[in-house]
């Protein structure tokens, strides 16, 4: 269970507050207006952003301060990959921060690549990949940290339509394996319908609850319908 | 600011240790100075003079530095020919150039019997004079429009392209692009870049000497000197050493308030696309690259033909002071890596631009007061002689650390930026985060930074005349031995060699960190 | 790391002393010039070690300031290369003890009675020129200054240079109370003033002036190294100023009978014969028969003008300011 306990956090004019809880397992969309503050919650779920008040809580024991030590995978909307290291190393990280791979290490690495489609491309450099590419190598190294909780902001918003669904039918197979528990910030709707059974609406400088998927656009509240365009 | 506690703790000891070195080789060695000081005069009244020419020549040099890096700027930032990025190069040498060879090869162009007067002379009108307060500038243009055309440059290069564009598409003309695009990067480049300029010129001693024509040209640093060597009155140097560094202290905190260059190791090899060229300008444009070209290789160039005769001939002692040389520039080069990126992440972590500026305290202490400080502190327990080259290699080290933080602190701050979040996700931290975080994505600054430490280390006779132990002379030292030997042809000859591997060291350096740098 | 880092290369890069560690160590301060391939130093450390079974070290670089700072608890053995000019703040730190030498057959053209100090050579400061390019050269004082200001000379300057100070203390010498005119007659003269003797020389040698102040020995180098003609020292009939450079024995030295006969050794044949080709200049006892043939092309000045250190040290700094407020252009 991942609990955001009476959070709130002030950035000058900005504010957000939210107090949630997501069951274990859940594939939770993160929707909502831009600037409302769906990247910050992330960010403070992943350890980036200080808290002004409020606790996040895995399994009701509070998370540790450094980002690396919470049971969390995070994916960013760019800069996912170190350019100056090979596929295969930045797929290694997962595993061994300090890069000391072992050969056991290596054949992980290399079997997490073929996972997602990758076989065979270790020795590359970021820079001779094409962006679903990249996303699929960031979704890799996902797999070998092999954490509950599964954090996307917004990694495939540069993404075609084709290459998008292509993607996210692969978060979804990866997550059928796993049984992680997954927030992904979308400003497509559509994405949550696809792979997502609970909305958390951020709007008006809250988080709210999370409704169920069908629910939420069957009956949409207020600030929804206007993102939506009603 | 929980979350990011654990780093910082691990960055804070390194950086405060670096900052303590800083603070111990400036305000340290002052204040070992002014302890050892018996009564003296204090500040005398022609000390003031010396504190307001100080201030005038450096104001003037840098306000001239700038005006002339403009139009070069302007017209490289536009302008992409062959040989482009080799010309951006080499016209960099200056700044990085000994004192003493910069002096002879500007008299050989601009002195009475130099170049420009030999050739005025064959259409009968006088030679001119480079000596007096003007020649003082010059040189000081001379070494800085170099550096003033790299920042200004960069000013230009990071107007994003696709600002032109929508310029043309509004078809404005060149006077509108300057207006709406160019002016407002100037304001925010200018003054940074001005006060940078100043307080380098601010510390000058050996140039006022040579080109001042006289004892109006007194620097601080000249009167400090003066008062080190002809009254031995601690009291008076240690005062204006204070007084130098009350002058750097006042401009850092201007420099606070203003925008600083940013990245000086950054990339200048792509040219401005832009669509509004017309006839007039690239006239200007030649005009201005074809002056500077002149005005900064043609001294280089004189130097280059003095000393060839010589060359090859040169006694074997000056090839081992030079050898010398090159491994204590070397040494100093990573001890410059070694302070900085410490420091650097310091500044980073916290975001400090306090952190940053006392980095910079060393532009504007004095090399014979670090010298002497640094004998006082530690004769009672060490041969002098023996740490002769160790600390001229610390001090040079320490004299280049602002122009490499320059370099590294924007270029570690936009890693940070980029990659801070994911490599703190990942759980990268110490020394993984150093080696494979840090030193890959900060190749080019560093690469810049090293060469620009080793380039600079070189030429700089610095601190030794207390330490110097006689036979491990370094090649700047063999080079005056030279000259006080009578041997001016082998002397010119020295020169050249301490050109070439000055100019050699920043070139692998720099060349090393863009070679297959992954963007 | 950095300390670790500058001791390695202190070890790798010093060689000093290690190798001679069994034999007892002299150490002579001296100036730079002593460190130099091209100086006398090379040729007074075989000459000496060759017979006195020591290690013969010159610690070269600021040998007043630096003595000056160390105090008493100085290493230093022996001083060389003093100037009576800075000789009264050397004997005021009481840090040094008499020569022990006899000096009454110094073949010095003033007399010697100094107990602490020791001549080892001497020279007159002069104005060089280019013999070839000018053909009156000035034969006075007076002259110098009465020539057309497009002559243009280059001098040092006192505050950083001995030989600078040395001009500033010869014109007060000649010209007394007027020596403010004399400067503003000299200064629209001199094409710069440089922070030491090397820049000024390098200049001359250039042809970027047309004279430098040096030494009336300098001409010698040009005639016996390059058999070179052209540069002559203008020799003035008011008198040159006398420069004499000195050695003086450390009281609290550990090695009292090397210093000693280190100080023996100064005056001996060998070492005196080495300084004209060596340090282009006077010894300080050497028969003018025994000197190089052609030091006999050289200018000697008729008259020797000096200033005893108590003397000098009560016109240094009313002289400086004085040249200070000489109306530079």
């Amino acid at each position: 269970m991942l609990t955001v306990d009476q959070l709130r956090i002030e950035m000058g004019d900005f504010s957000l507050t939210g107090d949630l809880k997501i069951a274990p397992g859940a594939r939770v969309a993160v929707l909502g207006p831009s600037g409302a503050g769906k990247s910050t919650l992330l960010a403070a779920i992943a350890g980036f952003q200080p808290l002004n008040a409020g606790r996040i809580l895995w399994n009701d024991t509070a998370m540790p301060n450094d980002p690396a030590a919470r049971p969390i995978s995070m994916v960013f909307q760019d800069n996912n990959l170190f350019p100056h290291l090979t596929v295969a190393q930045n797929v290694g990280l997962g595993l061994r921060p300090n890069l000391r791979l072992s050969t056991d290490d290596h054949a992980y690495v290399a079997q997490a690549l073929t996972r997602v489609g990758l076989e065979g491309m270790g020795d590359r450099k970021p820079a001779q990949l094409s962006g679903g590419q990249i996303a699929r190598v960031a979704l890799a190294r996902v797999l070998l940290r092999d954490r509950p909780v599964l954090l996307l902001d917004e990694p495939f918003g540069a993404l075609g339509p084709a290459l998008k669904s292509e993607m996210l039918e692969l978060v979804r197979t990866l997550l059928d394996e796993t049984g992680a528990t997954l927030l992904m910030v979308s400003h497509d709707p559509q994405d949550a319908r696809v792979l997502c059974d609970q909305v958390v609406l951020v709007a008006d400088g809250q988080a709210l609850a999370p409704v169920a998927t069908e629910e939420m656009f069957a009956n949409p509240p207020e600030v929804m319908r206007e993102y939506l365009g009603g | 600011m929980a979350v990011r506690r654990l780093e910082i703790n691990k960055c804070t000891v390194p950086g405060l240790l670096a900052l303590g070195v800083v603070l111990a080789l400036t305000l340290g060695t002052l204040a070992a100075v002014a302890l050892r000081a018996e009564p003296g005069q204090g500040l005398l009244p022609r000390d003031w003079a010396a504190i307001r020419f100080t201030l005038w020549q450096a104001a003037l040099s840098a306000g001239l530095s700038i005006l002339f890096a403009i139009p070069v700027a302007r017209a490289l930032a536009r302008r992409s020919f062959p040989g482009r990025s080799v010309l951006i190069t080499l016209l960099g040498a200056p700044f990085i150039l000994p004192v003493i060879v910069a002096i002879l090869g500007l008299i050989a162009v601009f002195g009475r019997t130099g170049l420009i007067s030999q050739v005025l002379g064959l259409f009968g009108i006088e030679p001119i004079s480079v000596y007096g307060y003007h020649g003082v500038i010059l040189a000081h243009v001379f070494f800085n429009l170099p550096l003033a055309t790299r920042l200004i440059l960069q000013g230009w290069l990071a107007i994003p392209s696709e600002r032109f564009r929508l310029a043309a598409s509004l078809g404005m003309a060149p006077s509108d692009i300057a207006r709406t695009l160019e002016r407002p990067m100037l304001r925010e480049v200018v003054p940074g870049a001005f006060l940078v300029i100043f307080l380098i010129c601010l510390t000058s001693f050996a140039v006022a000497l040579a080109l001042g024509g006289g004892p109006k040209a007194t620097t601080v640093e000249l009167a400090i000197y003066e008062a080190f060597r002809f009254d031995f009155d601690l009291i008076r140097a240690s005062l204006l050493a204070l007084v130098q560094f009350g002058l750097g202290a006042a401009l850092a905190l201007i420099a606070l308030r203003v925008a600083m260059p940013s990245d000086m190791g950054a990339g200048l090899d792509r040219a401005v696309t832009r669509w509004d060229d017309r006839p007039a300008l690239l006239v200007q444009d030649i005009v201005a690259i074809t002056l500077a070209t002149l005005f900064l290789l043609l001294p280089l160039g004189m130097v280059v033909l003095d000393g060839l005769p010589r060359l090859l001939h040169l006694p074997q002692v000056v090839f081992g002071a030079a050898l010398r040389s090159v491994i204590v520039a070397l040494i100093s080069a990573l001890l410059t890596l070694a302070l900085s990126l410490p420091i650097a992440a310091l500044a980073v972590r916290h975001n400090s631009r306090v952190v940053e500026a006392l980095g910079y305290l060393t532009i504007a202490a004095s090399p014979l007061v670090i010298g002497t400080g640094l004998f006082i502190i530690t004769f009672p327990f060490v041969k002098p002689s023996d740490l002769a080259l160790p600390i001229t290699a610390v001090v040079n080290a320490a004299l280049s650390l602002p122009f490499t933080l320059r370099a590294l602190v924007p270029a570690l701050a936009a890693v940070e930026r980029d990659y801070g979040k994911l490599a703190d996700g990942l759980g990268m931290t110490g020394w993984t985060r150093l080696r494979h975080l840090w030193l890959p994505r900060l190749r080019r600054p560093m690469g810049f930074a090293l060469g620009l430490a080793a380039a600079l280390s070189m030429g700089d006779l610095g601190v030794i005349t207390l330490f110097a132990d006689g036979d491990n002379a370094t090649l700047p030292l063999q080079l005056f031995r030279l000259m006080a030997a009578y041997r001016m042809e082998d002397a010119a000859a020295a020169a050249l060699l301490l050109l070439s591997l000055s100019l050699l060291l920043f070139w692998i350096f720099d060349k090393g960190g863009r070679v297959n740098a992954d963007r | 790391m950095k300390t670790a880092l500058s001791f390695v290369a202190g070890l790798a890069l010093t060689t000093t002393a290690a190798l001679a560690a069994d034999k007892p160590v002299l150490q002579v301060y001296a100036p730079d010039y002593f460190g130099s391939e091209w100086g006398p130093g090379p040729g007074i450390e075989k000459g000496f070690e060759a017979q006195c079974n020591c290690d013969l070290q010159f610690i070269t670089g600021d040998v007043l300031p630096r003595l000056l700072l160390e105090g008493e608890r100085t290493e230093a053995d022996l001083v060389i290369g003093l100037n009576t000019d800075v000789t009264a703040r050397a004997r005021a730190s009481g840090l040094f003890a008499p020569h022990g030498q006899k000096t009454d057959d110094l073949t010095m053209p003033i007399e010697w009675t100094d107990e602490v100090f020791l001549p080892f050579n001497y020279g007159y400061t002069a104005f060089i020129y280019d013999n070839t390019k000018m053909d009156n050269p000035p034969k006075t004082f007076d002259e110098l200054l009465d020539m057309p200001d497009d002559i243009k000379i280059v001098v040092q300057d006192p505050r950083s240079s001995i030989s600078g100070l040395a001009l500033m203390l010869w014109v007060k010498s000649i010209y007394g109370d007027k020596a403010l005119d004399a400067w503003a007659k000299l200064a629209p003269k001199i094409l710069t003033v440089t922070k030491g003797w090397s820049e000024s020389y390098g200049m001359f040698t250039d042809g970027e002036a047309d004279m430098v102040l040096s030494y009336t020995t300098s001409p010698a180098y040009h005639i016996i190294a390059e058999e070179d003609m052209t540069k002559s020292a203008a020799i003035f009939d008011e008198g040159h100023y006398f420069m004499v450079e000195l050695a003086g024995k450390i009281a609290g030295t550990d090695q009292p009978e090397l210093a000693d006969q280190f100080m023996d050794y100064i005056l001996s044949e060998e070492f005196q014969s080495m300084i004209p080709t060596s340090n282009w200049s006077y010894p300080a006892k050497l028969d003018d028969s025994k000197l190089p043939e052609k030091f006999s092309l050289l200018g000697v000045p008729g008259k020797a003008i000096f200033y005893s250190e108590t003397e000098a040290e009560a016109l240094r700094k009313p002289a400086l300011d004085e040249w200070l407020s000489v109306d530079w252009k």
